[in-house]
């Protein structure tokens, strides 16, 4: 039913050797093998965005992608972007603006943030309620969101 | 002695302060706790195999290949769990009539939805559990099925439940006045239209899931549980599972959404904390969003036909309506399906001065997925039952919707008051409200604006919404109909040595920002800095006994709580100072965590204080026997509710090419009393605004003829999405509740309450020119093109 492969990747910084099956996906890898809970799963078909990470500087589904393929790459997730201090301007936009309520979607939102931050993204509302149109959230009406984002830049551009 | 009349203008004054949350930190960097993540030894994994008929005799089920499959523990029928678990129906005996019956967690013998679980795998991963289900073979005889709402009760439907002779669960009239003869009056105009408000969910972007963890030798069950009612969850675990009140641990960490939907009892979770039991070891489940969408409760589902009567000068003489809604195939426990329509009858035209109301409201059972309350229970259908038939009407006698309201909303300095259908109303700021909402819009330029856009063949339409929202429900709302539902809730202050305070509450924290205000209150009354107090909330363990965080209840009634709370422990500690400083209490205060004389000079720390009292006791007096530790709880009296009101209004563009809505700008002025923090209330709203236009324009459960919910995916049920979704401008008018010294009245539901109604409004208005409407939500752009006579 279910083959297993080995993979030697780069999570978050450390090296990591595991032997996975070949079913399995990489948000539930990093969540059930490397207990790295931060990355969450929502509807694991990539609609929702909740798993949202970094594989080799791409922001990725980690539902859409399998533990195997992860084989060789480097991922970032959450923990990783919080620990390095990548994510630090832009969690502190979020908190300044309450840009979360229960903090399920924020994880990914994060990630998908800080893509479009880091390709230069402008401080065009429109632009940048599309870009995150990929990340549902429930609880805030996503205008937090895009004033914090807004903030990033704007400081940024300064 | 400081009184309560301090607390709002003193140092560390905290209550209405746009304070950020201390808990986003955690949120923003991945160290949340949510259900999902926890892991415990020896913790096995539910899957299930639900039912893919509507409606289906389970004539067979043969589990043996499944039972001998990989990593299987244990495998569970309907009949199997029935042993264990006692069956539970859910009615309440103040919602007279009200008629369901038994259910039990797996189906037994009949299968009445798609999705209902029916066999229940245990196994040492999820995967191999769901492996397992696909060597499950089970029998099913299909039996006709009752599907839409319009025909379940027609001769000859199919009887979901044969013992109860129909499909009707419940039924209501209100009448007040003489409506036929308001609208026989000359000089009196009747508006008359069919509403039809679709089925959609909550959508929670962490699905439903629990960890039940058994420990035999203390006959403990402890339930890590993504919701909102943990008190409530206890006794329910309790009584089912045959298990003592006090041997149940519920424990709410981090959940990731809730809006009405983890308050409910379902099978599945039921059925994990049985298996935890009978295999003595813990058991996971989580639903994945396939399940999310055939078992979360659905909302809304009504089918309204509606009157109105007002005369050309503008008066409403009256409202008639009949509302009939589906509730699926029971009655969901311990809440009640019929609570939506309870609100419904009792809420409509609920800001407005009316002598004339009749309504009459059916629920009725039906093989769909249950129906319960979810956010803004009733409140979307009644205000637009209202709104929107106030608008027609207005159209009909040629006057402007505005103007029209300010005749005939309640006067501002006219409460206390009743409605008109008897509900208790005070403190009410509609028509303030109002002017507020159209001097933020700048309504008159709007609407010229929108003139001229119409010249060039661009449809925009204006749309409002005065609106009340039932918050801070009393022991009328549950409890009085033998509900294990607590009203009231409790807060525990306590001072620890080192001069920090450690709170604790019964509500419950969401996302909202509960334990941010818990803080803010406690800091704020006690004289702390707001970094000083941690707050414990989630956990029957820890906490005083309550009702937890629903119904916009958790800052009116929790707040209030820790307010008495922190005020008590206050003056406890007041009292230890003066005698520690041989000085009269009144001279005295507490202020940035010292004890003070009134003009503000430290006299003592409060961590030289505690630690006095905690480790040198002996300096003390020996009748003075000091705490340090203060519990109050709090439940509304003298009211059902503590209504609150809003004004908001929607501006709009349709393409009468395609259909399409496009939602220009939102606007939402609402009157939740007292402000504990903006920041939090405010995007609160919006989120709340922004389901409501879900519901208004995109969500909705489809079924197929046979009970096939067709679009039970995230690609295929829209959700809003940032990119259409309108910035929202948000303002208030702050009316304190005389109820408490603290003020607040919730305001959670409000958006979601209004918003739907704002928008149907405002397409109306943009189609008004082609004399077209719709009555239909959510408005899709194929009923749009349909309301125009675009398409067949």
């Amino acid at each position: 039913m279910s083959r297993s492969i080995e993979i030697n990747l780069r999570v978050n910084g450390e090296v990591v050797h595991a032997t996975v099956p070949s079913r399995l996906n990489l948000v539930d890898f990093l969540r059930e093998e490397l207990s790295l809970t931060g990355s969450h799963v929502g509807c694991e078909h990539g609609v929702c965005g909740a798993c949202t990470l970094t594989v080799d500087g791409d922001t990725v589904r980690g539902c859409l992608m399998l533990a195997a393929q992860a084989d060789g790459k480097e991922i970032t997730t959450i923990e990783g972007l919080a620990e390095n201090g990548q994510s630090a301007q832009l969690q502190a936009a979020f908190t300044k603006h309450n840009a979360l309520q229960c903090g399920f979607c924020t994880p990914g939102m994060l990630a998908s943030a800080l893509g479009y931050v880091n390709t230069g993204g402008s401080a065009d509302r429109d632009a940048i309620r599309q870009h995150i149109s990929g990340n549902y959230c429930r609880c805030t009406g996503y205008q937090s969101i895009v004033n914090a984002i807004c903030d990033v830049i704007e400081e940024t551009s300064v | 002695m400081t009184g309560p009349a301090h607390i709002f203008d003193k140092p560390n004054r905290y209550i209405g302060k746009p304070e950020p949350r201390a808990d986003s930190a955690r949120l923003l960097q991945g160290r949340g706790s949510y259900v999902d993540d926890q892991k415990l030894p020896r913790m096995a994994h539910a899957a299930f195999v639900r039912s893919p008929h509507a409606h289906a005799k389970i004539l067979s089920i043969d589990t043996q290949e499944a039972g001998a499959a990989t990593g299987v523990v244990a495998v569970y029928s309907g009949e199997d769990l029935a042993e264990h678990v006692t069956p539970y129906i859910g009615t309440l005996t103040h919602l007279t009539g009200l008629r369901s019956m038994p259910q039990h967690p797996l189906a037994v013998g009949v299968a009445r939805w798609q999705g209902e679980p029916v066999v229940m795998i245990v196994a040492t991963s999820r995967a191999l559990a769901e492996d397992a289900c696909e060597l499950v073979y089970v029998d099913y005889a299909e039996l006709p099925a009752a599907v839409e709402s319009e025909t379940a009760l027609d001769t000859g439907a199919p009887i979901i439940h044969p013992e109860l002779g129909s499909n009707l669960a419940w039924e209501r009239d209100v009448v007040a006045g003489d409506i036929d003869a308001a609208f026989a009056a000359p000089d009196v105009h009747v508006v008359e239209r069919e509403f039809r408000f679709g089925r959609h969910t909550g959508v929670t972007l962490e699905a439903r899931g629990t960890v039940c963890d058994y420990d035999p030798s203390e006959n403990q069950l402890t339930v890590y549980y993504s919701g909102q009612a943990p008190h409530m969850m206890q006794v329910i675990f309790s009584k089912h599972l045959d298990l003592p009140e006090e041997n149940i641990r519920v424990i709410s960490n981090d959940v990731g959404g809730s809006f009405g939907i983890k308050i409910h009892t379902y099978g599945d979770e039921i059925a994990t904390a049985a298996a935890a039991k009978l295999l003595k070891r813990p058991v996971k489940f989580i639903a994945d969003r396939f399940e999310s969408f055939l078992t979360d409760i659905h909302a809304r589902d009504h089918i309204v036909n509606a009157k109105m009567g007002i005369t050309q000068a503008g008066t409403i003489v009256g409202i008639d309506f009949d509302d009939l809604t589906g509730i699926g195939p029971f009655s969901m426990y311990p809440r009640t399906s019929a609570i939506e329509c309870n609100q419904v009858l009792n809420l409509t035209g609920a800001p407005y001065v009316m002598e004339n109301y009749r309504a009459k409201g059916r629920v009725v059972f039906q093989n769909k997925t249950l129906m319960c309350q979810y956010r803004a229970v009733g409140h979307p259908i009644a205000m637009a039952i209202a709104d929107g038939l106030l608008e027609d009407a207005a159209r009909k006698i040629g006057m402007d919707p505005v103007a029209l309201r300010e005749i005939n909303l309640m006067a501002d300095d006219s409460y206390p008051r009743t409605s008109a259908t008897g509900m208790k109303l005070d403190d009410l700021s509609h028509k303030r409200a109002l002017r507020k909402l159209t001097d933020l819009m700048d309504y008159d330029g709007l609407r010229a604006r929108q003139t001229l856009a119409r010249r060039r063949g661009v449809y925009r339409g204006i749309g409002f919404v005065s609106m009340v929202e039932v918050t801070n429900p009393s022991p009328m709302f549950y409890g009085i109909g033998g509900a294990p539902i607590a009203s009231q809730d409790g807060a525990i202050v306590r001072l620890d040595a080192g001069g920090a305070l450690h709170v604790s509450s019964s509500i419950t924290e969401q996302g909202q920002g509960t334990n941010a205000i818990l803080a803010q209150i406690a800091a704020g009354v006690f004289g702390v800095d707001l970094n000083r107090v941690k707050v414990t909330t989630g956990d029957t363990a820890t906490t005083p006994y309550g009702g937890g965080t629903w119904a916009s209840r958790g800052a009116g009634i929790g707040g209030e709580a820790m307010l008495q709370a922190a005020q008590a422990l206050k003056d406890q500690v007041l009292e230890v100072a003066g005698v520690m400083l041989q000085t009269g209490v009144e001279t005295l205060d507490i202020q940035n965590g010292a004890v003070t004389d009134i003009d503000g000079s430290v006299r003592l720390t409060l961590a030289d204080l505690a630690r006095t009292v905690y480790y040198r006791g002996n300096e003390l007096p020996n009748d003075l026997k000091p705490e340090l530790i203060a519990t109050r709880h709090y439940r509304v009296t003298d009211f059902p509710f503590v209504f609150t009101n809003g004004a908001m209004a929607a501006h709009v563009e349709v393409d009468i090419e395609t259909g399409f809505v496009k939602v220009l700008h939102f606007w939402a002025v609402e009157d939740c009393g007292r402000i504990i923090n903006p920041l939090l209330v405010d995007e609160q709203i919006r989120g709340g605004v922004v389901q409501g236009i879900g519901g208004a324009l995109y969500e909705e459960c489809h079924y197929s003829a046979d009970g096939q919910f067709l679009n039970a995916t995230m690609a295929d049920y829209m959700v809003p999405m940032a990119s259409e979704m309108p910035e929202i401008t948000i303002a208030h008018i702050e009316t304190p509740t005389k109820t408490s010294v603290l003020g607040a009245k919730g305001a959670g539901e409000a958006g979601t309450g209004g918003a739907p109604a704002a928008i149907l409004n405002a397409v109306n208005d943009a189609l008004s020119p082609m004399g077209a409407s719709i009555w239909q939500m959510p408005m899709t752009p194929e009923r749009i093109l349909t309301a125009l006579d675009k398409v067949d």
